[in-house]
């Protein structure tokens, strides 16, 4: 049974599978900063800082943290710390830096229903969304921006997933496609910044709420520990985490802009 | 209508201007489905075959398991496979998840089922009227099958089809195996995917019409072939 | 009485002996209690009305189908001694001198002699010239023709034709007929089944007359055509020519 899943395999790599040395690093990143471009802008940003090969594997935060955990990657760029934590005291990775920020925002309908456009505090906007029930979608995915999303509904001592029938919409999908549907709905959304800024089927939604403190963002950099996955590409993948938090990594990232604005703030901690 | 007008225009750019990516992309996608597609024809073909040609308990079981089985879902496929070339999973030693390998396995599991259960219908079909003469002649059941395949060539190319067309739509499967990785398993249902997430629209549509186009100008090569050498061999 | 085939050396299947065949299908018997032996010389003409049992007697002597009671013996076993032409030839898709070479290659034929042999035998049908033409868009004529060439070509001991001019034009009935007199004289022995009268009068040595499943009269060809004995065969020659 062995071998003839070895020929599958083999007839299956017509497509040509790099052998286990020349395997590129395996990066899973959350949405944001690959649909922003971020990761793939033109020079690739990690293979042009590091001359490492990166595959970017993108999904939500909780997803991606999960392809670290078995191993299906070696490098590990989210925005939740609480679970990055988890993560590192779990065993699964070696440590966890701070690499990045950016911030979440509201975006809602153009003639605000809910009148929250200008508001600087997040939870005071989400409780006249809901108490004026205006259609609101959530991701319901897992993601990063999802786990946020429902603390701050915590804060504002709401439970919409169990009482906001008829106007909390979990679209159970990623951000951009919950975008398209606020979108299409007229509904409000939370979002980062980064997909935001690059998305553009916005019709009539528009940035509403920003500037609260809790919308703070912070990307971590964690990469998978050799000791629990022996096949991880550990010293390349060290190799791209010090590039990041050294200055030119964090320049580099400075320097990446959407339009006119930049996408995300280094905030690396210097390395001691 | 506006976007409709935009996908159209879009679609018309990407076929003029046909860059390197959009090539690669189209390439890969034809490389993973035509790959699945043979590989699952080395599998379906004998398979629906030999039901064909069998009788045994549960024959009618087996079947009706074919025929559902035509069906199955992309997104459970992609998971089942995801599971079994995961690191953690049984065949992870293998370090195929990720890579255009991955998707070629998902794919082939789905069109397997549909090449077997068409090849099935068909060699059915051929048997009834070959059967007695080829007992007649006493030809054994394994070149029995043998020629029953090769004599329902023309019809079975149609089965290869279904199956092509039925790879290159998915769009489930390859994304949750082949992870979507820009320049390595980006394909053109994963591209719209992603474009259509961004807000894309009209470039998503786009990308969806020289999809569209790329399947039936293999389908209208294929049938016109398959119309020449029918007329040819009767 | 042994007749020695021309080919391969091989000893001879004769005689066959049905010994009270039965065949019934559905709860409904079609094939009753036919008991008779076939000898390795003559033309052997099975006739009958439509229904009256002729395809199923001769698909019973030639095994693709088992009898539900009684016996079907050959005097010896051998493989590719027997061959059958069916009302409508059923030709594979490649051309007609692969048709016969595949019917070689089951018996086992060397590949160099396959193609003298396939050669031969549709000279021998007369249709050498359409030897690299697909089989399937011939003629139904040369279909026949070439199905004939193909049964004949593995040199069988007996040869089984059911109705094979059927559907054919009065040239291609001739052509076939005088191929199956041909055969005849190289020492197949001839089993046909037809309800054409007149055909059967030019071809048998000897009848067996089926109806409605039974094997009703069993008679040298003179004393039939001249003296049916039983009211079916009478009102079957007597100008019954396409009795339903």
């Amino acid at each position: 049974m062995r071998w003839l899943i070895a020929i599958v395999v083999a007839a299956a790599s017509l497509a040509g599978t790099a052998s286990e040395d020349q395997r590129p690093v395996t990066l899973a990143a959350t949405t944001s900063t690959d649909n922003s471009g971020f990761l793939n802008y033109k020079p690739p940003l990690l293979h042009a800082g590091t001359g490492i090969d990166v595959r970017v594997v993108v999904a939500g935060t909780g997803q991606a943290i999960r392809y670290a955990e078995r191993g299906d990657a070696d490098l590990l760029l989210v925005h939740h710390t609480a679970s990055e934590e988890k993560f590192i005291s779990d065993g699964h990775g070696v440590e966890r830096y701070d690499l990045m920020y950016n911030d979440l925002v509201v975006v809602g309908p153009e003639t605000d229903p809910a009148g929250v456009g200008g508001l600087q505090d997040a939870t005071q906007a989400l409780t006249e969304i809901a108490q004026k029930k205006i259609l609101f979608t959530s991701r319901g995915d897992d993601s990063g921006t999802h786990k946020r999303g429902l603390a701050l509904w915590r804060d504002a001592n709401l439970d919409p997933a169990k009482n906001g029938s008829g106007w909390y919409r979990e679209v159970g999908a990623g951000q951009g496609a919950a975008l398209n549907i606020a979108s299409s709905l007229g509904a409000y959304c939370l979002t980062d910044r980064a997909t935001w800024l690059s998305f553009r089927n916005r019709g009539t939604l528009k940035l509403l709420v920003e500037g609260d403190r809790r919308l703070f963002n912070q990307y971590g950099l964690i990469a998978v520990n050799p000791a629990v996955h022996p096949h991880t590409k550990a010293d390349a993948a060290q190799t791209i985490v010090h590039w990041l938090l050294s200055e030119a990594g964090q320049t580099a990232i400075n320097g990446f802009r959407i339009g006119d604005e930049q996408a995300f703030h280094a905030n690396a901690k210097p390395s001691s | 209508m506006n976007d409709l007008s935009a996908a159209f225009t879009s679609a018309v750019a990407l076929i003029t201007n046909l860059d390197a990516e959009l090539l690669a992309i189209i390439g890969l996608s034809l490389r993973v489905s035509l790959s699945a597609v043979a590989l699952a024809a080395l599998i379906g073909l004998p398979l629906g075959a030999a039901v064909a040609l069998s009788s045994f308990p549960g024959r009618g079981v087996v079947v009706a398991l074919l025929n559902a089985l035509m069906g199955l879902p992309p997104v459970v496929v992609g998971l089942l496979i995801y599971l079994l070339l995961s690191r953690a999973g049984p065949l992870g030693e293998f370090g195929i998840l990720f890579t255009p390998a991955a998707m070629v396995i998902a794919q082939t599991i789905l069109v397997a089922p549909i090449i077997a259960a068409l090849t099935r219908q068909v060699v059915f079909d051929l048997h009834a009227e070959y059967d007695e003469q080829l007992r007649s002649l006493q030809i054994g059941w394994w070149h029995a099958l043998a020629t029953l395949l090769w004599e329902g060539r023309y019809s079975l190319l149609t089965a290869l089809l279904a199956g092509f067309g039925r790879a290159s739509a998915e769009v489930g499967a390859v994304m949750i195996v082949g992870g979507n990785i820009n320049h390595v398993t980006r394909v053109m249902t994963t591209t719209i995917a992603l474009e259509t997430s961004k807000g894309n629209l009209s470039l998503a549509l786009g990308l969806g019409f020289v999809l569209i186009a790329l399947i039936v100008a293999v389908n209208a090569a294929a049938l016109a072939l398959q119309k020449f050498a029918q007329r040819a061999h009767g | 009485m042994a007749y020695v085939q021309s080919a391969v050396p091989s000893r001879s299947i004769f005689p066959l002996d049905l010994r009270n065949v039965c065949y019934s299908k559905a709860g409904q018997s079609l094939i009753t209690d036919i008991t008779v032996t076939l000898q390795a010389r003559g033309r052997t003409i099975v006739m009958g009305p439509n229904g009256a049992g002729k395809s199923l007697l001769m698909r019973l002597c030639h095994g693709l189908i088992r009898p539900s009671a009684g016996q079907v013996n050959w005097s010896s076993e051998q493989r590719h001694a027997q061959a059958m032409v069916f009302q409508t030839p059923v030709l594979l898709r490649r051309s007609a001198i692969k048709n016969v070479e595949f019917a070689l290659r089951a018996t086992g034929a060397r590949a160099r002699d396959r193609r003298e042999l396939a050669e031969a035998a549709l000279q021998q049908a007369g249709i050498a010239h359409l030897a690299h033409r697909q089989a399937r868009v011939l003629s139904g004529g040369e279909k026949q023709k070439l199905a004939l060439a193909r049964a004949w070509s593995i040199r069988p001991q007996i040869l089984f034709l059911d109705e094979p001019t059927a559907h054919l034009d009065p040239s291609a009935v001739y052509a076939i007929e005088q191929m199956i007199k041909s055969i005849d004289e190289q020492g197949t022995k001839i089993v046909m089944s037809t309800h054409d009268l007149s055909q059967a009068q030019r071809l048998a040595d000897e009848v067996l007359f089926l109806h409605q499943g039974k094997l009703v009269e069993h008679a040298a060809a003179l004393v039939f055509f001249e003296q049916p004995h039983t009211p079916a065969a009478q009102a079957f020659v007597n100008g019954e020519l396409y009795w339903e």
